[in-house]
């Protein structure tokens, strides 16, 4: 076995395993926060966490995972409540009943910790429990000591009980949580969607937002040393926020919120390990840190280059429908123009009812797709560009008709809005048989046939 | 834990009450009149926040500081110039503003809810925070002055950064005064305000260089972590005791600046504790106390109050009955105890050991039932107008309704049936 | 993009109303509205008469209140322009006066009664000056003359709905203005404050201010008022209330064939 693996299994491969569970784990269960709108909770209910870890800690005196984890869950799930009983009871604003229970909670976490300290002759500092540990993380620590010799027994019962105990716990968290979402997906989809419908159709609404707030106090712990909990928010809101970019359907989202934490685990590890050193020859940056900024990136590049929902994508097409717009304006200009005998409009013209900026766009176009052709200063339709102007002036027509005769529009009053209209194609498509005779427009003019 | 109490109660009391009348040394008398300021400031400014419902973007803003605290750090660093708080502060002001400014933009330009928005921010800045903290560790800058900005350590503050942090915190003040008129009527009706002419976006703008002030005055001695905590908490627990925008804001501050002062008295019996955790810790205190004992919003002043008309509904339904000579189906778990306080109020009296209205009993069971049938014709004629946050306790009746409706359904009742309470 | 004699033909009709003049305090002239992409008014043109009641009529998502806000420049207009006197609104804000819808604010806000009704002097106050005794006592007086003396200094959140209406009334009443824009005043109250708050607007009316309400409720709209906008998406008809709400006009905004139009809007949004 190589020098590198037995490198890796004792010093990465923990910790890259342990983040990459710890991602994946909220990442799926931050889809049901960020659809409810209670992202917010994920930052409550990490922040909570410390007092709970703190006092099991003085009740034990030990660092015993079990009284820990169940002393985090239980305050991250107590903060949540006194939130929405604050909310209720006190009639305080959604925002400032989290923010003021989950500060006090953490204020009292940090109190503790320092009493603590002193009072057990710095125990919690030996074992390495401090708020800024709870905070930031440090999935660097979680070394593999006891790391098998080759790989073939990495995957024996004795190595894996001598992996770091976050790891399994992790694992175990991660397990439930993908089970009780393909389980429950239907379920879940219908509370996060309608919480009313599905408190009427059976399913208790009430008692699932608690167990989503007990899923994701769990995921807070279990987490909190491989990411920190500040950034457990991260974990839990990025992914389902970066992923309910790129899709409209809910399963959809799940796997790409998975695929997006897998790929921030290991991208942001890699990187908070290894950059560093490349670019300017320094020691391997906060891991946890690294990771939330690659989540950032990632969430970043969603929202400008996501296909279907990111700003680039939404200003390009915006740009090409301006541009169809505008070629088919000059089209229905020439078109008009042809009907009052003149076949060219000089340049001039067109720029000035276009506007020349437009009218420049509309003719490089439209004379490439050769439906316009130019004549020494002045412009005409080629047959080609009459059958398309047709078209548009048919549908500007049929709705001008419509207006009139269908919704009660004045005579006067049909030109703006069928002017909007005659660039919808498949709504405008629509054959609306005019009343006054099959071929003439409220004004009287001919309706071009198809 | 019993040592840690028993060691704050001997000698740590006296001195405690030493240093809160201003007897701890000249340091500590300054550090304490800066953070009362402090605390005044976030209280005003909180309330603000809380009425635009905007408390939950200072902690994106809070935590966003980081980042700045620890780009100027290196930026001083860079230069070779020691890192001044002023330096310090401007950096933190900087990436703050940055992170809002990500949170409007997300906000507005992608279709993630606005608490999304502030989540990503809030995380993604504070990670880069960490990533520059372990770069400042790694290249052997001395960190440990930047770790005081994340958990605040007031004691360790020089006069010339309670300097710095006082006169902000006294810029925002007046600011917020000066403006409180316009900001509470922005917060109130936002389009009443944009139609009278008022521009929004700057009373808006306003608000937010107000929280930042108070976020940035705040990092040195409570932090970037739990600073939130003094722009939301006092204001939210000002809220419990009165229903006026004024002295929302003058309970408001005064609940700030009470607990940053005693957070930083207690803190200054162990100097080298965070002082953040403390100041919460004691706003927190004043909040659930709010929460608790306020009149009217309280928690347990609504509770009796919801009791009181339990208590009243069930004596009022009990005389009905005995108006109609029944007594059965009272509707109360202890009859007896029923009666005992009806005949205590001198309504009920016993006959033959069974229970008789009295003169003044059976006029009051005449008006209840009067009163319980207008209630009923309203609920049927307006049944779409009724509000739900009335008591529908029969003696509200003359309160809620106004005389011309009551005339009206009284009208609308004797035309149905003749109703032998409405004479 | 337009044949020139269309256009020119749209605005001779405008000039040839009789209404049309700059002595109307509110014309509006093809103003188009659409919430993001999708229109909710179709080329709007209208001139409201002067000293007049004037009701807006129209089913639900017809654009009643978004006709109000775009007048107010709360919406965005897509298209068209809205005057009042001949004057653009910013010079002459002052004279115009609007009562929102009350589900619009949050009533467990912490003001009183009163500290409602003196917002409405906000903008004769001007930027940081605190509300002065005389501006107080307009408050007070305008508080008075909807009925709410006497809970002047409660919490607005402990007032029946009647009352909360009645509180926006007042507050628009203290704005002093020629031009009352009202969304929905009669929506929620009893028929107690509502005759209340109708005689109110005659008194409004008889001292020569023009008062444009959203109103949904048909049966009282000719009653009530004196002019009428039957709206849905496109002014339907305009004009006095015996002529305008017939019940063929009725039908044709509140029936008709409208799907295609709302489909077409639907399919304009869509557009990229």
């Amino acid at each position: 076995m190589s020098q590198a693996l037995q490198v890796f299994l004792a010093v990465d491969c923990m910790p890259l395993l342990a983040v990459t569970f710890a991602l994946l784990a909220c990442g799926l269960i931050g889809n049901f926060l960020v659809l409810r709108r209670q992202s917010m909770l994920g930052d409550a209910v990490s922040h909570a966490v410390l007092p709970g870890l703190v006092i099991a800690f003085i009740i034990t005196q030990s660092r015993a995972a079990m009284p820990m984890f169940l002393g985090a869950a239980i305050a991250g799930a107590v903060v949540a409540l006194l939130a929405e009983l604050v909310r209720k009871l006190g009639r305080v604003e959604p925002g400032a009943a989290l923010g003021s229970m989950f500060t006090i909670a953490f204020a009292t976490g940090v109190f503790l910790l320092e009493r603590a300290t002193v009072g057990t002759s710095g125990a919690t500092r030996q074992v390495d429990l401090d708020a800024d540990c709870v905070l930031y993380g440090q999935p660097e620590t979680l070394l593999w000591f006891d790391a098998p010799q080759t790989l073939a027994s990495v995957f024996s019962m004795s190595a894996l009980r001598t992996m770091p105990h976050q790891v399994g716990v992790l694992f175990c968290v991660l397990a439930v949580i993908v089970a009780l979402v393909i389980v429950f997906f239907k379920e879940l989809r219908l509370i996060s969607f309608d919480p009313a419908l599905a408190t009427a159709q059976g399913f208790r609404a009430g008692t699932a937002h608690l167990v989503i707030v007990a899923l994701v106090a769990a995921c807070a712990v279990a987490a909190f040393e491989a990411v920190g909990s500040i950034l457990v928010i991260a974990a839990l809101i990025a992914p389902a926020a970066t992923a309910r970019l790129c899709t409209d359907n809910l399963a959809r989202q799940l796997i790409w919120s998975t695929l997006i934490a897998i790929n921030c685990a290991v991208v942001g590890y890699v990187a908070g390990v290894t950059l560093p050193g490349v670019l300017w020859g320094g020691a391997a940056v906060s891991v946890a840190g690294a990771i939330t900024l690659a989540l950032g990136v990632a969430f970043a590049g969603a929202v400008v280059v996501s296909p279907s929902h990111g700003v680039c994508a939404r200003a390009l097409a915006r740009r090409r429908m301006r541009a169809r717009i505008a070629i088919e304006d000059l089209l229905a200009l020439l078109y008009r123009t042809e009907e009052t005998g003149r076949t060219q409009l000089p340049l001039a013209e067109a720029n000035k009812t276009l506007g020349a900026h437009r009218c420049a766009l509309a003719l490089q176009r439209a004379t490439s797709a050769s439906q316009v052709a130019r004549h020494n200063g002045a412009i005409g339709l080629t047959p080609q560009g009459r059958r398309e102007a047709a078209a548009i002036i048919r549908r500007h027509r049929l709705w001008e008709s419509y207006l009139v005769e269908k919704a009660g529009v004045a005579a006067d009053h049909t030109h703006a809005p069928a002017e909007l209209l005659e660039h919808v194609r498949d709504a405008g498509q629509r054959p609306i048989a005019p009343d006054r005779g099959p071929d003439r427009d409220p004004q009287g003019k001919v309706i071009p046939s198809e | 834990m019993i040592t840690v109490i028993a060691q704050v109660d001997t000698a740590g009391l006296r001195a405690l009450l030493e240093i809160l009348t201003l007897q701890g040394g000249h340091n500590t008398t300054v550090v304490m009149l800066g953070a009362a300021l402090l605390g005044l400031a976030g209280g005003l400014v909180g309330a603000f926040a809380l009425l635009r419902k905007r408390s939950l973007g200072v902690d994106a803003l809070s935590h966003a500081t980081l980042p700045g605290l620890a780009l100027a750090f290196l930026l001083a660093h860079w230069l070779g110039v020691a890192p001044n708080s002023a330096l310090l502060l401007a950096g933190a002001a900087a990436t703050g503003l940055l992170a809002m400014w990500c949170v409007e933009l997300v906000h507005r330009h992608t279709r993630l809810s606005e608490d999304t928005a502030i989540g990503m921010s809030l995380s993604v800045f504070f990670g880069a925070g960490i990533v520059l903290l372990s770069i400042i560790q790694a290249s052997g800058g001395a960190q440990g002055g930047l770790k005081s900005f994340v958990y605040g350590q007031a004691a360790s503050m020089l006069p010339n950064e309670v300097g710095i942090t006082g006169a902000i915190a006294l810029l925002a003040i007046i600011a917020a005064l000066a403006f409180h008129k316009e900001l509470a009527l922005v917060a109130f009706d936002e389009a009443f305000a944009r139609v009278g002419g008022w521009r929004v976006s700057l009373l808006d703008g306003v608000l937010l260089a107000l929280i930042t002030m108070v976020t940035v005055a705040g990092l040195r001695s409570v932090g970037a972590i739990l600073v939130v905590a003094m722009l939301i908490i006092p204001a939210a627990a000002a809220r419990f005791w009165t229903d006026r925008v004024a002295r929302v804001l003058v309970l408001s501050g005064a609940m700030g600046a009470v607990s940053a002062y005693v957070g930083v008295a207690v803190s200054a019996l162990a100097p080298r504790a965070p002082t953040g955790p403390l100041i919460v810790l004691s706003a927190g205190a004043v909040f659930l106390v709010s929460m608790a004992l306020a009149p009217r919003r309280g928690v347990i002043s609504s509770a009796l109050r919801r009791m009181r008309v339990r208590m009243q509904v069930a004596q009022d339904h009990a005389l009905r009955r005995l108006l109609h000579a029944e007594s059965k189906d009272l509707h109360f778990r202890c009859p007896r105890c029923l009666f005992s306080m009806l005949r205590v109020r001198g309504l009920v009296r016993l006959e033959n050991g069974s229970p008789v209205l009295t003169t003044a009993g059976a006029a009051r069971a005449t008006r209840i039932e009067r009163n319980h049938r207008l209630w009923t014709q309203y609920l049927i004629s307006q049944a779409e107008i009724a509000p739900s946050h009335v008591d529908w306790s029969v003696d509200q009746v003359e309160h809620v309704l106004s005389p011309e409706l009551i005339a009206e359904l009284e009208s609308e009742l004797a035309a149905a049936s003749p109703a032998p309470g409405a004479a | 993009m337009n044949t020139s004699h269309q256009h020119a033909g749209s605005r001779s009709a405008l000039a040839g109303r009789p209404e049309h003049s700059s002595e109307s305090p509110l014309s509006i002239h093809a103003m188009t509205v659409a919430y993001g992409k999708k229109p909710v008014l179709w080329d709007v043109d209208y001139d409201a008469p002067r000293g007049a009641l004037i009701a807006i009529v129209g089913p639900n998502g017809a654009g009643k209140s978004t006709l109000i806000k775009a007048c107010l420049g709360l919406l965005p207009r897509a298209a068209g322009v809205v005057e009042f006197w001949g004057r653009p609104y910013k010079q002459v804000r002052k004279r115009i006066a609007y009562m929102p819808q009350r589900e619009s604010v949050d009533w467990d806000f912490p003001v009183s009664a009163l500290d409602v009704v003196a917002m409405g002097r906000y903008s004769r106050i001007g930027w940081c000056r605190p509300v002065s005794r005389p501006h107080k006592d307009v408050a007070l007086a305008c508080l008075d003359r909807v009925g709410l003396g006497d809970v002047a200094h409660r919490q607005i959140g402990r007032l029946s709905g009647g009352q909360q209406q009645r509180v926006f009334l007042a507050r628009s009443l203290a704005q002093e203005a020629d031009l009352y824009f009202m969304d929905e005043p009669f929506a929620g109250v009893d028929a107690a404050t509502e005759r209340a708050i109708i005689e109110l607007l005659r008194e409004l009316r008889s001292q020569g201010k023009t008062v444009i309400c959203v109103h949904h409720d048909l049966a009282t709209a000719s009653t009530y008022f004196d002019h009428a906008l039957l709206l849905n998406m496109r002014v339907v008809a305009a004009g006095p209330v015996r002529e305008v709400l017939t019940a063929q006009q009725i039908a044709r905004t509140y029936g008709g064939r409208l799907t295609l139009l709302t489909e077409a809007a639907e399919a304009v949004a869509a557009q990229p």
